[in-house]
């Protein structure tokens, strides 16, 4: 190989200073959480100790962040499975030409540039007149699909650019239905950038503030719940809620990698027979 | 069974996407344009066909202020985070060599997208404040002699919180367009001569252009669209549209808030319209 020019140092060192930018902040605070009884928001440490993560189990210190953290996995978990179904859906459709294609296209580009406060108040608006209560399962559930639908759909778009239609042909000439082209052959095949739509579906929902802010009604999700914190709340309190929902968020992100992982494993030990003989 | 025709397959898979859109897009855009021409007492609002909320809009320095800011934002983040994310995704790209090591690099700067925007905002108040970090290690590099009041609660944090959240959205799309470039190309720039400099503005730079439209769509929307970020960073001090709007909200001033969010809104696309005709998205996906 031929020998580091000068640029890679330099752009090394740069990338390094993004790294430090990009986690500096959240490492502090991760530290600032195991600040002492007396310790305030700030340097220096006044001892070290579980103290402000003991006050996240006391219902009045903290208000109810676990009934929003509930409420904020159960959304969570709903909106991951909707968007994934609905995505799939959504890019198999486009693999096909239909009668009003583009509009849908263009109606999904919107719904991800549109400005959140719009959807939270326009939905928040219709609710309102029409008498319905706001509540995080129906309005804000719907806010937050307009919201991840459409990073899933551009997944789908980027997997099916990918996607080696002759597989499909193949299962055809056998005899599949298109039924069991779809069940056997494109499903298996995509099923690794299934987990990564997943996974946008549920972070993007688990940590989404704007969308719902109109739409969620009297139970706060836990993003707005800590955002209520943030204007009354001025203890590390706030800071070992921040490290404990960060490395929720982490742990959901590896378990998520995880699956990719040993999907595509698994695939690479049992996609070919070759050499193996006749089965 | 007979089979069903193409076309009709094809509606029923896109059925659920419309419908979701349909009921919690389109329906909430058309209801804002409606309310947009009510009228509002101090305690309701009533259904009316009435341009007051516009006139009054757009006759207030206050409004030609509070969007010059919005875009003075988003123009400043785009800059930076263009800098920082073409920079970052053409080392990746370019400068990394092992295969293994460019998916673990390139995570490594997409996993803070999957955690809370709202905390890595608070993040940063131990290491602006008064009292922060950066203002210890200043003062004892003998840089400064008392703390700097503008790191935190500023035009400076809000804009250096934007380009924290945001820069990951540069970094994606372009490393995903560099990837892509065939790597004979930049061979043959260097056969014929180049040096790397030159390699860089007149073949990369040049194919990477989509990347960077689909970045420069994603920075401009959040940021014209934010409130949350300038209402914390800020302190309260600053404002823009997204800011303006949600006042309204808490004073229950619908109508004047739908007007406002009609402006943004087709501030935004007129923008991002602008910005698609240079790139065909589902192309460079």
């Amino acid at each position: 190989m031929e020998p580091r020019s000068r640029s890679f140092y330099v752009l090394s060192a740069f990338f390094a200073l993004f790294l430090i930018f990009l986690y500096g902040p959240t490492f502090t605070i991760a530290v600032l959480s195991f600040q002492g009884p007396g310790g305030g928001l700030t340097f220096p440490m006044r001892g070290v100790s579980l103290h402000w993560f003991r006050d996240l189990f006391e219902q009045q210190a903290v208000g109810d962040i676990w009934g929003a953290f509930r409420r904020s996995l159960v959304l969570g978990l709903t909106v991951m499975t909707t968007t994934v179904i609905v995505s799939v859906m959504g890019g198999l459709a486009f693999r096909k030409r239909f009668a009003g294609s583009t509009a849908l296209f263009y109606l999904t580009i919107t719904s991800l540039v549109i400005p959140s406060i719009l959807v939270s108040l326009g939905v928040g608006l219709i609710w309102s007149q029409s008498g319905l209560p706001v509540h995080w399962s129906t309005s804000g559930f719907g806010a937050q699909l307009t919201w991840t639908l459409p990073f899933g759909l551009l997944i789908m778009f980027a997997v099916f650019n990918r996607f080696d239609a002759s597989f499909e042909e193949a299962a055809r000439d056998l005899g599949a239905t298109p039924w069991q082209v779809v069940r056997h052959v494109v499903l298996p095949i995509i099923a690794p950038s299934l987990i990564g739509i997943a996974l946008f579906g549920f972070t993007l929902s688990y940590d989404e503030f704007a969308r719902t802010l109109l739409t969620s009604g009297s139970y706060n999700t836990l993003p707005l719940e800590i955002f209520g914190m943030t204007t009354n709340v001025t203890s590390p309190v706030l800071f070992a809620l921040g490290t404990l929902t960060t490395v929720f968020s982490l742990f959901i992100v590896a378990v998520f990698l995880l699956i990719a992982w040993a999907m595509n494993k698994r695939r690479s030990r049992r996609g070919s027979d070759a050499g193996k003989g006749d089965l | 069974m007979r089979k069903l025709p193409e076309s009709v397959t094809a509606w029923l898979l896109a059925a659920p996407m419309a419908i979701v859109l349909a009921l919690f897009l389109v329906a909430p855009i058309v209801m804002i344009v409606a309310v947009s021409f009510w009228g509002a007492t101090e305690w309701s609002i009533y259904p009316a066909f009435q341009f007051d909320n516009y006139a009054f809009l757009l006759t207030s320095e206050v409004t030609w202020r509070v969007f010059f800011n919005t875009i003075k934002y988003a123009f400043i983040t785009w800059v930076f985070t263009l800098g920082i994310g073409f920079t970052v995704a053409y080392f990746l790209a370019f400068h990394v060599r092992s295969q293994t090591w460019q998916i673990a690099l390139f995570l490594l700067c997409t996993i803070p997208f999957w955690t809370s925007n709202i905390i890595r905002m608070i993040s940063w108040i131990p290491f602006l404040g008064r009292n922060g970090l950066a203002n210890a290690a200043l003062i004892s590099a003998g840089v400064i002699d008392a703390p700097l009041e503008w790191l935190l609660f500023s035009d400076f944090s809000v804009i250096l919180a934007f380009v924290h959240l945001y820069t990951l959205f540069m970094v994606v799309p372009i490393f995903n367009t560099m990837m892509r470039i065939d790597k004979s190309l930049i061979e043959a720039a260097v056969d014929a001569g180049a040096k790397g400099r030159q390699v860089l503005r007149y073949v990369i730079i040049p194919l990477t252009k989509p990347g960077i439209m689909i970045g420069t769509i994603f920075v401009v929307a959040l940021v014209m669209g934010d409130f949350i970020t300038v209402r914390f960073m800020s302190g309260s001090q600053s404002a823009n549209v997204g800011r303006m709007i949600q006042n309204d909200i808490a004073l229950l001033a619908y109508p004047s808030a739908a007007a406002t969010a009609v402006v943004l809104l087709a501030t935004v696309l007129m923008i991002i319209g602008a910005l698609l005709r240079f790139v065909d998205i589902r192309k460079e996906l």
